[in-house]
């Protein structure tokens, strides 16, 4: 067992670790960071999505050990109190989600494009997201609510 | 805005939406009790074997584990429609990924350990994966005590055969249609296996109390399903049974019927009633969960020279697998939905479920429809082009027509069934129809148009009831109980305006329960079927007029007037034509106290239900009836691009037009009908679970068995919507869900067919399947393409 500290969004955690305890272990079941989901547990489909220092990660496939003194954001850090994100917002009004298990991914990952300008078009966007799967298809929405931010609606 | 505008007809945003941007909507897979321990399922490596031995002794060793569990601990068969499942194998297995034990740990890590250590001695038998070996004479049996299976009225096994539904449909006299035609379509089609591949994995929480009662919680459509499963199989009274269901990660009907719940509560009470929770790996999932079937369908069409169609011959054999609990009625779905949004004189069809040694198979969105679909809306278009007549004219020749048509199973169409011609009317104006397609993205790529139509009903039994309560609360605020499911259809937002129009009440004032709990919801038979809105929605409206009488009845004596002189309008009470007179309705709704403390009423609780009326079970020899509640009509319409050089397929448009009676919620229909796009365009462009030659699973993981992502979806979608009320709907709604992905495969091919020639009868059409279909049919067109494609190189380079 090792000692681990690190940030998940913006409060401090110390906990023990093992070697080969997954982030996305330690946040869903030792942490209780439930946003945070699993549907394939091998990098393919993206729902167990966190923010590594700003950038999207697949936390099933990263080490707890890494998370050493780096801050980690997921859904439940994006809102201040009642107060939604902008992109969070977004995807209220167009209804960016429906089953709602692949939203928390979903939401950081447009966050992060937007906040990072990786993306100037829409079409640009899509691609950034290319890691994830949506199987209700909310694809249009997340589309229509990702646009309104690119183009300042 | 008056609120007396009312809500229904607005865009509303679904109202869970903060819990779910925000990562904190609770799902089954989420919730944990205190000293709850992990399951593991044990599962089976060979197709079809005698059970010889399972051995547990080594597992139990594992540090951590507390029981290893294993059939004969569990006696127990379980089953909605063919009852014909064991708990655990018994005597047998079925197929790789049979469950053969449980193992039960302090960790999940343990359990898994330990799973890998439960050793098994397998006596194998001749295994069967061919559905038309499977109906030979000789063929290897899966359930030799099928005649003791407890399956429902409607279906119809052969006990001693493979064959666990065979339904048939006749009306007419086909062979007389047959002489009678001009011109004759003949062709069979294949369909794959497809994943629902829900996001969350089947996961089930089960705590068998010391006091009988069972816990469950369980990722679910339809927790009262589940009750009367668990209480019906395992003998215990069904208010001792409290299924609790939160949000849902996705359905798509794979989460309708039998699921792992019976198995998890019994593991539970073996387990010296500590709470158990057995979540699936994807590859478990897909292994070890069912899917959507299988199809072989062999069509023998007859035309007339001006295009009606006179006789439609079709079997549908399904591979059903190793259980077939739900598909024995899908195979009955997808018998008499085989005419589609067509009226046909003469018809015969046998729609015939048989069991293999594969995958277990359930319901699926559509249930059947989509199957039946891709076989009828393509032998239409390719009737067209062999008379020369046009893909609109056919089909506006062979139209239902409502108020006189009779449907495949002899129902007369309601006059206010929809309108299916303006439905296509609508289509083709949406899809620029008979205008030319946009020039290629590439210029060796073939660009063109294509549609399909369809209807659909929800398939249920004849007594498929729903129920709901209304109650106010001391602010005039109101709780509503419904049963119907929250997995992405946004049911409960509906509601909300159904309810909040109903008293004049801003829609934030009503508050639908979205987590449902089988001891305090609302009954309602299932969320299946596109259903939810429709029967859930009649029921909750007429707990609402329980409500109003009970309030009118309190303000009457307030008032000093007629019952039928007040009215509810903008959250206030008054009277007809004085509408001086008022009280505010939360001075009302808990009974209304005069200056003395003198009090009339009470607290304000209205109930409603939902029945059919006129549902039948089908003649079991002729599949003539009313099996549904209503009918949807709609269609698809797609503009596309083929590579014939890789033979890939990009859809460019999305077009869907439906009668949905009544939008309640357009911002809703919209995200179904994209939504229902999207998959059914995967469906029909990628998805296929592959089997090697003992049955194994060879793509059990989202690499193999590729699903539409967010690059893959078409640059515009548009949607087109006709309201034909139905009056015995919501404020004359119709259901949707399912609706929205039913003819998409079939709008693909025929834009295919229309622009190439090139008749795709499997799916998947993904590459390898179109491209060997263009070298079969016209290899010409790869020529051209790489023609056009040389030429645009060798401009390059001159430039």
């Amino acid at each position: 067992m090792k000692k681990l500290s690190f940030n998940v969004n913006g409060i401090r955690r110390n906990t023990l670790t093992k070697d080969n305890e997954l982030l996305l272990d330690l946040l869903r079941e030792r942490l209780g960071v439930k946003s945070v989901k699993a549907a394939c547990w091998r990098g393919e489909c993206g729902l167990c999505t966190v923010l590594f220092d700003g950038k999207p990660v697949k936390s099933c496939l990263v080490l707890a050990v890494e998370a050493e003194g780096r801050e980690i954001t997921t859904a439940e850090g994006l809102a201040e109190g009642e107060r939604l994100s902008d992109i969070q917002d977004a995807f209220v009004k167009y209804g960016a989600s429906q089953c709602g298990f692949c939203t928390p991914a979903f939401v950081l990952t447009c966050h992060y494009i937007i906040e990072s300008g990786k993306a100037k078009t829409e079409k640009e966007a899509l691609e950034l997201l290319n890691g994830l799967i949506c199987r209700c298809g909310t694809y249009n929405q997340i589309r229509e609510a990702l646009a309104s931010l690119l183009s300042g609606k | 805005m008056p609120l007396s505008e009312g809500t229904v007809g607005k865009p509303i945003p679904p109202q869970d939406m903060p819990l779910k941007v925000t990562g904190t909507a609770t799902y089954a897979y989420d919730v944990e009790i205190p000293g709850m321990l992990y399951a593991k399922l044990v599962t089976s490596t060979v197709p079809h074997a005698k059970l010889k031995k399972v051995d547990t002794k080594r597992a139990e060793r594992v540090e951590g584990v507390l029981f290893v569990f294993t059939g004969n601990e569990m006696p127990y068969r379980v089953g909605m429609y063919a009852g014909d499942r064991d708990l655990l194998a018994k005597d047998k297995v079925r197929w790789v990924g049979h469950p053969v034990a449980v193992v039960v740990a302090e960790s999940l890590e343990a359990a898994e350990k330990a799973a890998e250590m439960v050793d098994v001695e397998y006596e194998t038998l001749q295994p069967v994966f061919d559905p038309l070996e499977a109906l030979k004479e000789g063929a290897p049996l899966l359930h030799e005590s099928m005649h003791e299976y407890r399956h429902a009225p409607a279906f119809n096994p052969v006990p001693g055969t493979n064959i666990a539904n065979k339904f048939t449909l006749v009306h007419g006299d086909v062979e007389e249609g047959f002489k009678q035609s001009d011109v004759i379509i003949e062709d069979e089609f294949r369909i794959s296996h497809v994943s629902h591949a829900y996001m969350e994995t089947q996961n089930v929480l089960a705590h068998y109390m010391r006091d009988g009662t069972l816990e469950i919680w369980t990722s679910c459509q339809s927790p009262f399903i589940v009750r009367q499963i668990v209480s019906e199989s395992l003998g215990i009274p069904y208010s001792k049974v409290v299924v609790k269901t939160p949000f849902v990660g996705g359905g798509f009907g794979g989460k309708a019927g039998l699921g792992w719940e019976a198995l998890v509560a019994m593991t539970s009470k073996l387990a010296g009633f500590r709470p158990v929770k057995l979540v699936l790996s994807r590859k478990e999932n897909f292994a070890s969960s069912a899917s959507r079937e299988a199809v072989i369908a062999k069509v023998k069409a007859g035309f007339t020279k001006e295009g009606k169609c006179v006789a439609y011959k079709v079997t549908f054999i399904l591979d059903a697998g190793a259980y077939a609990d739900y598909t024995v009625n899908v195979s009955r779905a997808m018998g008499y939905s085989a005419e589609g949004v067509y009226e046909i004189p003469n018809v015969y069809c046998e729609s015939i479920a048989v069991y293999t040694n594969k995958i277990p198979t359930t319901a699926m969105r559509g249930f059947g429809y989509p199957e039946s679909n891709w076989v009828l809306e393509q032998v239409f278009e390719r009737a067209a082009a062999k008379l020369g007549i046009d893909s609109v004219r056919i089909r506006r020749i062979n139209l239902l027509r409502p108020g006189e048509s009779h449907t495949a199973t002899g129902e007369r169409l309601r006059e206010d069934v929809g309108d299916p011609r303006k439905v296509l009317q609508s289509l083709l104006q949406q899809i620029g129809w008979g205008e030319k397609p946009q020039p290629p993205s590439k210029p060796w790529r073939i660009r063109s148009k294509g549609f399909a139509l369809c209807v659909k009903g929800p398939s249920q039994p004849p007594n498929a009831a729903a129920s709901a309560i209304v109650k106010f609360n001391e602010d005039a605020t109101v709780d509503v109980v419904v049963g119907t499911g929250n997995f992405g259809q946004g049911t409960a937002t509906s509601l909300s305006q159904l309810v909040a129009d109903q008293f004049g009440l801003p829609v934030e004032r009503v508050r639908v329960d979205l987590v449902r709990d089988t001891s305090k919801s609302a009954y309602t038979w299932q969320t299946v079927g596109s259903r939810g809105l429709f029967t859930d929605g009649v029921a909750v409206l007429r707990a609402c007029e329980d409500a109003k009488k009970q309030i009118k009845g309190i303000a009457s004596q307030v008032f000093r007037v007629n019952e039928e002189d007040i009215e509810i309008i903008d959250g206030m009470v008054r009277v007809r034509g004085r509408p001086w007179i008022s009280i505010p309705l939360k001075d009302l709704v808990f009974g209304y106290v005069y200056p003395n403390g003198n009090t009339v009423g009470g607290p304000v609780i209205g109930r409603g239900y939902f029945a059919s009326t006129l549902n039948t079970y089908l003649d079991p020899q002729t599949g003539q009836g009313i099996p549904t509640i209503f009918h949807t009509f709609g269609g698809t319409g797609v503009e596309i691009e083929l590579d014939p050089l890789t033979g890939e397929i990009e859809v460019i448009k999305a077009v869907q037009v439906f009668d949905v009676g009544k939008a309640i919620n357009p911002l809703l229909l919209k995200m179904q009908l994209d939504g229902g796009f999207i998959m059914g365009m995967s469906i029909a462009l990628f998805e296929k679970i592959k089997f090697d030659e003992q049955g194994n699973i060879l793509n059990p993981n989202f690499t193999g068995y590729y699903i539409a992502r967010s690059k893959d979806i078409p640059e515009s979608f548009s949607c087109s919507l006709v309201e034909t009320p139905q009056f015995d709907g919501p404020m004359g709604a119709r259901g949707i869900g399912e609706l929205s992905m039913i003819s998409v495969a079939s709008a693909i091919s025929n834009a295919i067919f229309l622009s190439t020639g090139i008749k795709l009868n499997n799916l998947p059409m993904n590459p390898e399947e179109v491209w060997r279909q263009i070298m079969n049919q016209r290899p010409e067109l790869v020529e051209q393409a790489l023609e056009n494609m040389l030429k645009l190189t060798q401009e390059a380079k001159v430039q």
